[in-house]
């Protein structure tokens, strides 16, 4: 069956469109759909699409941001309210990836991509989805975990509370190839002090499963204590619980657990 | 920029260099920032049709039964393709030179070798078409056992990779399982050694990765010809295997290389142009066969992995008095040009340097991964790799500087090489002095003045190792020659051949 | 179902039909005979296919061609001035920034994206801009330094 493109007016319509049809699926950017067409992925026929202007809309004045689903790595890096997230955005592809991938995107991105995902995640995000007739919001960690039967939502943003301060949102991004590429792993931890101490840590670690995933355990490591050498070391011997890393073509998942505790120390400013 | 040191060796060479030392501009540079240059696949033609494989996901099965009933309805498809289409379905790269046997299907047809195997080739009007129609061959497999592992794989009793060779191994001369070099006495040397050293060293394959996938278009052309574009690196093998893989005499095909969009060894296989061609045969229209990129760095073959036993029996004063090599090529699962990778391998042991014992076997092994090929120097590189380790590791043992190691035992002109010829032109020695020049390594004086040439300075006798003790050949003498085998029809005899005279 | 598209290719413009899921790589080699981007992965991760659309570097494997209806699509087939070399294509000679040549129209038109916003870019923004592009022959430097020569030299005509 050839594939037919279904441009839809309004993100209500491509819901619609999503639902309706059982081979479909949405195209954002087109970094990770029309790669799966050039491979001859055949589990779908027809593409949707909208241009609908309500999935790149930006709103910071409140407590949390919303970013619509269809905003760009490059429009996150044009962002300056988004500065905190310039390290994510600026750690995926190349300058052209960034002109052409989505955040909505990068939500279904396969591991081991899903750096985007993995910042969310440590950043508490929840997801703005169309399925049927109204938005609901979905959080990131459910969402991820579903995501698989959630082929045929519609995401429309997402969002996020800010940091509680610059220095409280950490990423790393270890790749074979910098800055672009798929990572041999990626960290984002949201470590926000209260009164010198942890209150509320979100650790994330991309590429070391199915999906980006929190480590629990290392979180409770840090939770209510200052970040120093021992709670440091606690997280780091901690890091590994809950997460499933697997063979790839960048690194084994030997090697990906050898190194993880030793990236989670470094991001938490335990040097090597 | 380019430093030419014309002191060295002056007198043996007629200085008169136009070309060399200077920028010269290469002819195909504007083409290539302008995009003028062309690719086997920067070509439009009408009508054109295209093709795809279907390929095994076993490393080792027999294709019990092969369905294509879906397939043939499915749309778009013009044509599909099995070994019993293929003239001439079994072949070997080198048989263009009297050089093995012919044992790799273009498209397998009892069992399948290798992950990734062709099996079915299919022609579609649009790629996505030819993805559908694959998606609805059936194939039955019964998966057998699998080896990866070249000495497993030489092991009685180990499963065997292809008929053609039941012990794994490639066949040099229709006798020997592997290749031999001998000289002097080994045993004695490590006998008489102040240290003796063994070191195993695996080198895994090594994909190409050229940015441009291997790929050809083939096309009707007039007077019964076929056009081919194609990117291979070897433009007269190719059209002389796909001559022979589809019987057809060779002023037949009309071959259009040109600019190769990278190809470092890993375009010479011949792996598109048969079935493109066999493809606009049998529809009459152009046909095109790409690899994608996963075909390329998964199926494409790779430099073959080597592994390396390497034994080394030094002197105090740091002269290595014998080497014993036992080498493993892993070819994968048919020939291709290991057969003389290894003949490099072995005429390369035990590289630059004087060795008065040196006693090598290295083997060509079939396993059952994906068929290796040429790259950058194969059967040279890896075994250069585990020497030069081996050497580094040498000098520490004795506690002599590495750079003035290497030069302690490099060949110099006159000396006799293990292969029975005096080294002529060397200079290794001198490559050496420059390099610690050039990293500001310091060497000592008695070595910055020694020297390559015939009775250059060097610090002990160069051959007063005692010569070989008279002893049996190493060989019975040879069985008579076969008799000459039928003139090829596509010209394979114009090649004086180093493989397939019988040569002591 | 075939889709009409109109675009301004290399500043002409063009009408077709194109295949719904067609990507803009295969409509410009196999149906405007555009053969200077080129298919190297189909992945997005070798940059070969890179063109400009509306100036902005962009993956053609990756890019559906129905989606540029309107805009402007630049390729290397239009880098040149008539029959003068852009200073980037001038600059890419002089050094040798190529040999196989496969990368080559990639290459140019990523810096191209650079040197169009940016004409004086440091070396960490050359390498940046071409972060995108695999070179399999070069080793880079070559290339990156033509990037960095080809901004000091006089415009062409933008």
């Amino acid at each position: 069956m050839p594939l037919t493109l279904k441009a839809c007016a309004t993100v209500a319509e491509a819901a619609a469109a999503m639902t309706g049809e059982r081979g479909a699926r949405y195209l954002g950017g087109g970094t990770l759909v029309m790669r799966d067409v050039n491979e001859g992925d055949l589990s779908f026929s027809t593409l949707v699409r909208t241009g609908d202007r309500a999935l790149t809309r930006l709103e910071t004045s409140g407590q949390r941001i919303l970013i619509g689903a269809g905003f760009t790595y490059a429009a996150i890096l044009a962002e300056r309210e988004l500065s905190f997230l310039h390290p994510v955005a600026r750690s995926i592809g190349g300058p052209a990836i960034r002109n052409m991938g989505t955040i909505g995107g990068n939500l279904f991105a396969p591991s081991p991509f899903g750096d985007f995902a993995t910042a969310l995640l440590a950043l508490d995000a929840t997801v703005q989805v169309q399925g049927g007739y109204s938005p609901r919001e979905i959080a990131i960690e459910e969402f991820l975990a579903s995501r698989e039967r959630n082929q045929s939502a519609l995401v429309l943003a997402v969002s996020l509370a800010r940091p509680a301060s610059p220095e409280a949102f950490r990423y790393l991004k270890a790749a074979r190839v910098k800055p672009k590429g798929g990572a041999v792993l990626t960290i984002a931890a949201h470590v926000p002090l209260s009164g010198g101490r942890v209150s509320g840590a979100r650790i994330a670690f991309g590429a070391m499963g199915a999906t980006p995933l929190r480590a629990k355990s290392a979180e409770r490591a840090l939770e209510g204590r200052p970040i120093d050498a021992p709670s440091i070391a606690a997280a780091a011997a901690a890091a590994l619980e809950g997460l499933s890393p697997v063979d790839d073509a960048l690194a084994s998942a030997w090697y990906r657990r050898e190194v993880a505790g030793v990236h989670l120390r470094r991001l938490l400013g335990g040097g090597s | 920029m380019l430093e030419l040191r014309r002191e060295y060796f002056a007198d043996e060479r007629d200085d008169n260099l136009k070309e060399i030392g200077k920028g010269t501009q290469r002819q195909d540079m504007l083409g290539h920032v302008t995009g003028a240059s062309t690719y086997f696949n920067d070509h439009k033609l009408q009508g054109m049709l295209h093709l795809k494989v279907l390929r095994s996901p076993h490393s080792h099965a027999r294709i019990r039964r092969i369905d294509l009933s879906e397939a043939e309805r499915s749309p778009g498809v013009r044509r599909i393709i099995r070994g019993q289409d293929v003239p001439r379905n079994l072949n070997t790269l080198l048989s263009l030179i009297n050089f093995g046997i012919d044992d790799e299907p273009t498209l397998a047809v009892d069992k399948v070798r290798y992950k990734g195997e062709p099996i079915v080739a299919v022609v579609a009007d649009s790629h996505r078409e030819a993805f559908e129609a694959i998606a609805k061959i059936r194939v039955d497999y019964e998966p057998l056992p699998t080896v990866f592992d070249v000495e497993e794989a030489l092991k009685a009793g180990a499963p065997v990779v292809n008929e053609t060779y039941p012990k794994n191994t490639f066949t040099y001369h229709e006798r020997y399982d592997h290749q031999r070099l001998r000289f002097g006495d080994v045993e004695r040397g490590f006998a008489e050694a102040y240290h003796v050293i063994e070191h195993r060293y695996q080198m895994s394959p090594i994909e190409h990765a050229p940015t441009e996938t291997n790929g050809s278009i083939a096309a009707p052309d007039t007077n019964g010809r076929y056009v081919v574009y194609t990117s291979t690196q070897a433009l007269f093998f190719s059209l002389d295997t796909c001559a022979k893989i589809l019987d057809v005499p060779s002023n037949t095909l009309h071959f259009i290389g040109g600019t190769v969009g990278g190809g470092f060894g890993g375009k010479v296989d011949t792996l598109t142009e048969p079935l493109a061609i066999l493809g606009a045969m049998l529809t009459g229209k152009p046909v095109r066969y790409v690899f994608g990129r996963e075909e390329e760095m998964q199926y494409g073959p790779p430099r073959g992995a080597e592994r390396i036993y390497l034994k080394d029996g030094v002197r105090r004063d740091g002269r290595i008095v014998a080497r014993k090599v036992r080498a493993y090529f892993d070819s994968g699962a048919y020939t291709r040009l290991s057969s003389y990778a290894v003949v490099k391998c072995a005429a390369h042991i035990p590289g630059p340097y004087t060795i008065p014992n040196v006693y090598a076997d290295v083997y060509c092994v079939f396993t059952n991964r994906t068929p290796a090929t040429a790259m950058r120097g194969f059967g040279v590189t890896a075994m250069d790799f585990a020497i030069e380790c081996q050497m580094d590791r040498l000098a520490e043992l004795v506690g002599m500087d590495p750079m003035e190691f290497r030069i302690l035992n490099a060949y110099r002109d006159g000396d006799m090489k293990a292969h029975r010829r005096e080294a002529k032109n060397t200079a290794l020695v001198e490559c050496v002095q420059v390099a610690a020049e050039k990293a500001k390594w310091p060497i000592r004086d008695e070595f910055r003045r020694m020297s390559s040439r015939q009775g250059g300075a060097s610090p002990a006798p160069r051959r007063e190792a005692q010569p070989p003790a008279p002893r049996p050949p190493v060989y019975e003498a040879p069985p008579p020659p076969p008799p000459a085998a039928p003139e090829p029809a596509h010209g394979a005899a114009r090649f004086s051949s180093v493989f397939g005279a019988r040569r002591r | 179902m075939m889709i009409p598209l109109q675009f301004r290719h290399n500043g002409r413009d063009v009408a077709l039909f194109v295949g719904g899921g067609a990507n803009l790589l295969t409509v410009l080699r196999d149906q405007l005979s555009d053969f200077t981007p080129k298919f190297g992965c189909g992945q997005g991760g070798c940059g070969a296919c890179t063109v400009l659309i509306d100036g902005e570097a962009h993956l053609s494997c990756l890019t559906l061609a129905a989606g540029v209806q309107g805009r402007s699509v630049e390729t290397l087939d239009g880098l040149k001035d008539g029959p003068r070399l852009h200073p980037l294509q001038q600059a890419f000679m002089d050094h040798f920034a190529a040999q196989c040549g496969y990368c080559t129209p990639g290459m140019l038109m990523a810096a191209k994206a650079l040197l169009d916003r940016n004409p004086t870019p440091t070396r960490v923004e050359v390498v940046e801009a071409i972060s995108g592009n695999i070179c399999r022959c070069t080793g880079y430097e070559a290339i990156i330094e033509a990037v960095l020569d080809a901004a000091q030299r006089p415009r062409a005509r933008a």
